[in-house]
């Protein structure tokens, strides 16, 4: 099968920015904290992207602050998505009480925004990495177990699966070899999007000051260090956001194609 | 009682029930997180005494469940207690700056509502045509930008590429309408971008579905006009979830304003939360994201009643 | 004076996108010619994709998403309409032309009362006055059997049942007093029992408006009592056209032929013998209803035999099927398999008993796990209850295959690769390799077209000689019951209302369920409509 032009932007764009993110201490030309020039300098041989608010490397920092983002963004994601698919599945196959008990919470922590919640419950707890991947990872576990709930549900009904049942074939027959086979390509590219998902929410709360701290950087504190230049024309706050967005694009670009593929595989539902 | 009006009040009494829930959550899951207040206020070297005489004045060493009903009683005649770092009145606080984030909310979607309804109508009339991809690539970059990442674009390319604006947006008792509605625009303008393309995506996507109906080929049958198709017989059945897709994005907006305010310093409600966030006032963070909650609830059961009291179905029962 | 219609050598083409590859065109109408007179009835008949339903639309110069007609003339009233502009389309749909669409409750406008859809065109083309219009339409509500003609029309679309959205959506068609109506396989998503008054109501309104009409269908039998010309199509080619009488009594082509010889396998019941499966006194309820889906239900399937539980929907034919697989448990009664007795739920039930009580779908699409091949899929049973492995399994899964005669070549195919009798002899051979008593199959050759199921029917009666399995035969398809059958049950509202020998159960005196469900089946001859409306006339008359 063919890859469209946009998923193969997307998929080398994404893998670009991944590489950067493992290497980033042999790839950044300074540290993550050097000062080496002047303030708010324009694009030049020895920075390429020009200096910040108090003259450190932007490229640098975009590489080292682009670890730190894609890290906390991926473990979280690893964790909504664990989490949320596990409960999804077992709410599906069980039903009963448990699979009320489970939705019942999650109506009710999706009943309020996931900022709003994290803004709470932050105000509280010691602002460090482990609690904000903890904490975004919780929340959006939410809407991982929505959906691969609704997905399992779909399976579940099938006569496919009923035929298994019949013929006497155990619970993990069933999820593992009857479901989750089906699952799959909805699963994964939901989970190019709760990595989205979670890249914006890490930069906001950053930008809010309330994620990463220094001395550690992220794109989104980035953007706050040098939103001030903005007045002043200068445009350092706007190489992180671009890289944000960037980052997005491309992770949604991959994510789409993932989704369209899901009908069309050979043998898919919609064939 | 008409079917439709007990599936109403159902659902507002089932929106109140989860509101009750959510305030249990908002108190009560922040009292089991393992943080403690006064050890928060006074910093890591307070002295146990300190610590000691903190608690009692705030009454911490009583039972969670007995302050969470002092709490939900205050809130419920008005009184949001004090706040941990000024001691300043939070309800007065929350007055003065609920009506700044409503009227910014308010700009913004009286102009995003029309747009977005406007725009997901032509994409839909124009669906895989080149109006339709433009519309729908413009607005897919959009949904992949944080809302403070679409507000610094915007501000550079309004206040430094094309100087029209100032970058901060003050506002002060005793401004006049005119001079709020320019000091606003910038913040408006960024909201507008942010909520418009889900407004707009969903839109056209409920009308298409609509489109795609039996009935609609019927009516293409029977040799109406286009127009007539579109009034007659699909807005008619366009219109539940289109207001209910408006209503549940005004529920998005909600998170946009926070991050908005912030970016602006606009002196409102969100920027309220995060500042006391940052300072750990976790009776003033109660309160404002109790609000913000409710607000989010409400528009959600709003949405679903629109969506109930449209329904051909139910409001003739057979 | 030329014909009404006059379509000449229609071509009409779609561009196809399958998945992976470059979109390419695929011509759906070939080189097809056909005409209507004034006040004439056409039927349009054929299996699935032979074009039927493209060609009847084309007639309105219509084609459903991007069909285009690329050729041929189609003449209406005299003049060529497939290149016509929207305004002069616009003109001609809903006043000479008028549509029924198969799918009544989905074409109707769920916002709108059905008095304001069914006059429109009427008004919109400024034919009558509104006045006029509604006196139409109460006056064809009356004519088409509906109650309550005069407040008829104040009712929405759900609040009324799907035999009479049938005839309201032909009152719409009528109303306006078109040149010709398309029938678009107007009575087959109904009941047989509603499907014969339905036809009923339509012949005679289209007798009575002298209206000319297309009348699709993939039913010969129904096509037969309306109809005064008959074009076979296939892959969207002419077969044969000619006069009903002609097509129904002495058809050319072998292709028309094996139409109207449809469901005659003649299939001599087996002697009595002992039961493999007793069903005794066996009620049943869905959790959360207080409502018995199944009454005090008893029947008996000798081995090696089928039993046909036949019904209409909601008689509680499936719900039989999920009692005794146990995926409902019955709240009373007793079932017997093998000589011991099931236990109620299926957690309970031994490895043999699931092992030798198999089950078929009506829908081989979603009975297949669409991520596992063929070899998979009929070799996990082999795998699961006799252990089979490797090369063991690899053999006697191509032997299946054999048997089910679809041969070598499949064993690595996935089940899209496949057409729906394919999908459905898959299915059959996953139930014999468990090597099973009993089998039960649920509507199995219900969403096949009709020469396909004959296949799969005679298939399965292959396989009973030769592997002595049992079926429980669930079906709503008297034809099929006929052709299949040793035993029948006849439920109703969750009862078995008639039970008995094939012979016994089809020999009269009948009770009134069984008379008036019997009679409603459409039969492949001329004039059997008009029989069995005089005759069933004549009976209330007598009473």
């Amino acid at each position: 099968m063919k890859m469209p032009l946009s998923a193969l932007i997307g998929l080398v764009l994404t893998g670009i920015f991944l590489f950067c993110a493992v290497f980033a201490q042999l790839i950044a030309p300074y540290p993550l904290d050097a000062v080496t020039g002047g303030v708010w300098e324009g694009p030049s041989e020895a920075h390429w992207l020009g200096t910040d608010t108090i003259g450190r490397d932007i490229l640098s920092r975009l590489i080292h602050g682009g670890q730190i983002t894609i890290f906390v963004a991926l473990a979280s994601s690893l964790i909504s998505f664990g989490l949320g698919s596990f409960l999804g599945f077992l709410a599906a196959v069980r039903g009963g009480w448990i699979d009320q008990g489970l939705s019942r919470l999650v109506d009710l922590m999706m009943a309020i925004p996931s900022l709003i919640i994290a803004l709470v419950v932050l105000s509280v707890l010691p602002i460090n990495l482990t609690v904000l991947i903890l904490v975004m990872g919780l929340l959006d576990s939410t809407r991982v177990f929505r959906l691969s709930r609704a997905v399992a549900m779909d399976i579940a009904v099938m006569d496919y699966v009923e035929a298994a049942k019949l013929r006497g074939e155990g619970q993990s027959w069933i999820i593992f070899r009857e479901i989750l086979p089906n699952a799959l390509s909805p699963l994964v590219a939901e989970f190019g999007l709760r990595f989205i998902f979670a890249v914006l929410f890490i930069s906001t709360l950053s930008f809010l000051g309330l994620g990463i701290q220094p001395p550690l950087a992220d794109w989104g504190g980035m953007v706050k260090e040098n939103k001030d230049g903005l007045i002043y024309g200068k445009s350092a706050a706007l190489m992180p956001a671009l890289a944000i967005a960037l980052l997005a694009i491309s992770v949604n670009l991959v994510a789409d194609w993932i989704l369209s593929r899901t009908t069309s595989l050979k043998g898919g539902r919609g064939a | 009682m008409h079917p439709i009006l007990k599936l109403v009040v159902q659902r507002i009494a089932l929106g109140l029930l989860l509101l009750l829930a959510v305030s249990l959550l908002i108190f009560l899951g922040t009292e089991a997180l393992p943080g403690d207040v006064a050890q928060a206020i006074l910093g890591q070297s307070a002295t146990p005494e300190a610590l000691a005489n903190l608690r009692e004045s705030l009454g911490l060493n009583q039972p969670s469940y007995v302050r969470y009903f002092q709490w939900l009683g205050g809130i419920l005649t008005g009184d949001f207690g004090v706040a941990l770092t000024n001691g300043q009145d939070i309800g007065q606080a929350i007055g003065q700056r609920l009506g700044n984030t409503l009227f910014l909310a308010t700009c913004a979607a009286v102009i995003s509502v029309p747009l977005a309804i406007l725009l997901g109508l032509v994409a839909a009339r124009y669906n895989g045509r080149w109006p339709d991809k433009v519309i729908s690539g413009v607005t897919l970059s959009t949904i992949s930008l944080p809302e403070f990442v679409a507000a610094y674009f915007v501000i550079f390319l309004l206040t430094q590429v094309i100087p029209i604006f100032q970058p901060v947006a003050m506002v002060f008792p005793g401004m006049s309408f005119w001079d709020r509605l320019q000091a606003v625009a910038l913040p408006v303008i960024v909201l507008v971008l942010v909520v418009l393309a889900h407004m707009m995506r969903m839109t056209r996507a409920a009308i298409l579905n609509v489109m795609q109906s039996a009935y609609i080929e019927t009516a293409e049958l029977k040799g109406l006009s286009p127009m007539r198709v579109i009034w007659q017989h699909a807005f008619p059945n366009a219109i539940a979830p289109i207001v209910s897709v408006v209503v549940l994005n005004l529920a998005y907006l909600v998170v946009g304003v926070v991050v908005v305010e912030v970016v602006f310093g606009y002196n409102a409600l969100g920027q309220y939360l995060v500042d006391h966030v940052a300072k750990r006032d976790l009776p003033v963070v109660q309160a404002v994201g109790l609000i913000f909650a409710a607000v989010y609830i409400g528009l959600n059961i709003l949405a679903d009643v629109i969506a109930i009291v449209a329904n051909p179905r139910l409001r003739h029962p057979k | 004076m030329p014909d009404l219609l006059d379509i000449r050598n229609l071509r009409i083409e779609a561009t196809s996108y399958p998945p992976g590859e470059a979109p390419r065109d695929v011509v759906l109408v070939d080189d097809v010619s056909v005409s209507v007179a004034k006040g004439k009835v056409l039927g349009l008949i054929g299996e699935s994709g032979a074009g039927k339903s493209t060609i009847g639309l084309s007639a309105m110069a219509y084609g459903r998403g991007g069909v285009r007609l690329t050729g041929g003339e189609i003449l209406l009233n005299g003049r060529n309409i497939r290149l016509a502009d929207p305004a002069a389309l616009r003109a001609l749909r809903g006043r000479e032309v008028t549509y029924v669409a198969q799918s009544a409750a989905a074409a109707f406008n769920p916002a709108k009362r059905l008095m304001e859809q069914v006059i429109e065109t009427s008004l919109t083309h400024g034919l009558m006055s509104r006045a006029d219009a509604e006196k139409r339409a109460v006056m064809l509500f009356g004519k088409l059997g509906l109650p309550n003609p005069e407040t008829f029309g104040t009712r929405y679309p759900h609040q009324v049942s799907g035999g009479q959205l049938q005839r309201a959506m032909t009152a719409m068609a009528l109303c306006p007093k078109p040149d010709l109506v398309i029938f678009d396989e107007p009575t087959t998503a109904l009941d047989v029992t509603t499907q014969i008054d339905v036809l009923a109501a339509i012949k005679e309104a289209i007798h009575d408006t002298g209206v000319a009409a297309l009348y699709i269908t993939h039913d010969l039998a129904v096509v037969a009592q309306v109809a005064d010309d008959i074009l076979v199509l296939r892959h969207g080619k002419k077969v044969e056209y000619g006069p009903t009488a002609q097509i129904i009594t002495d058809p050319h082509q072998d292709y028309t032929r094996a139409l109207v010889s449809v469901r005659s396998i003649d299939h001599v019941e087996k002697p009595e013998a002992p039961p493999v499966l007793s069903i005794q006194n066996v009620t049943a309820r869905y959790r959360g209803t207080n409502f018995d889906v199944l009454k005090n239900v008893t029947v008996d399937l000798p081995a090696g035999q089928t039993l046909a539980v036949v019904g209409e929907s909601g008689s509680g034919k499936s719900t039989l099927a999920r009692a005794i697989t146990g995926l409902l448990p019955p709240s009373q009664g007793r079932i017997t398999f093998a000589g011991r007795e099931l236990s109620r739920d299926l957690q309970s039930r031994s490895r043999d008993d699931l092992r030798e009580l198999q089950m078929i779908y009506q829908m081989a699409d979603t009975a297949m796990n669409p991520r596992q091949t063929v070899g998979t899929i009929i070799g996990r049973p082999l795998e699961f209850y006799f252990g089979m492995t490797g090369d063991e399994k690899r053999i006697r899964v191509q032997e299946l295959l054999d048997e089910i005669e679809m041969g070598k070549g499949y064993i690595d195919r996935y089940p899209a690769e496949l057409s729906g009798g394919q999908k459905q002899r898959v299915c059959i051979a996953r139930a014999l390799a468990a090597k099973p008593k009993l089998i039960i199959c649920d509507e199995v050759t219900s969403a096949l077209d009709p020469l396909v199921a004959d296949g799969i029917l005679k298939l399965l009666l292959n396989l009973q000689a030769q592997e002595h399995v049992a079926y429980l035969f669930i079906t709503h398809d008297l034809a099929t019951v006929k052709a299949i059958a040793d035993r029948i049950a006849v439920m109703y509202r969750g009862q078995v209302v008639r039970y008995g020998s094939k012979t016994d159960v089809l020999t009269p005196p009948f009770d009134d369920y069984t008379d008036l469900l019997l009679s409603s089946v459409p039969e492949m001859q001329l004039g059997w409509l008009e029989q069995v409306l005089a005759h069933r006339k004549m009976e209330s008359a007598g009473n």
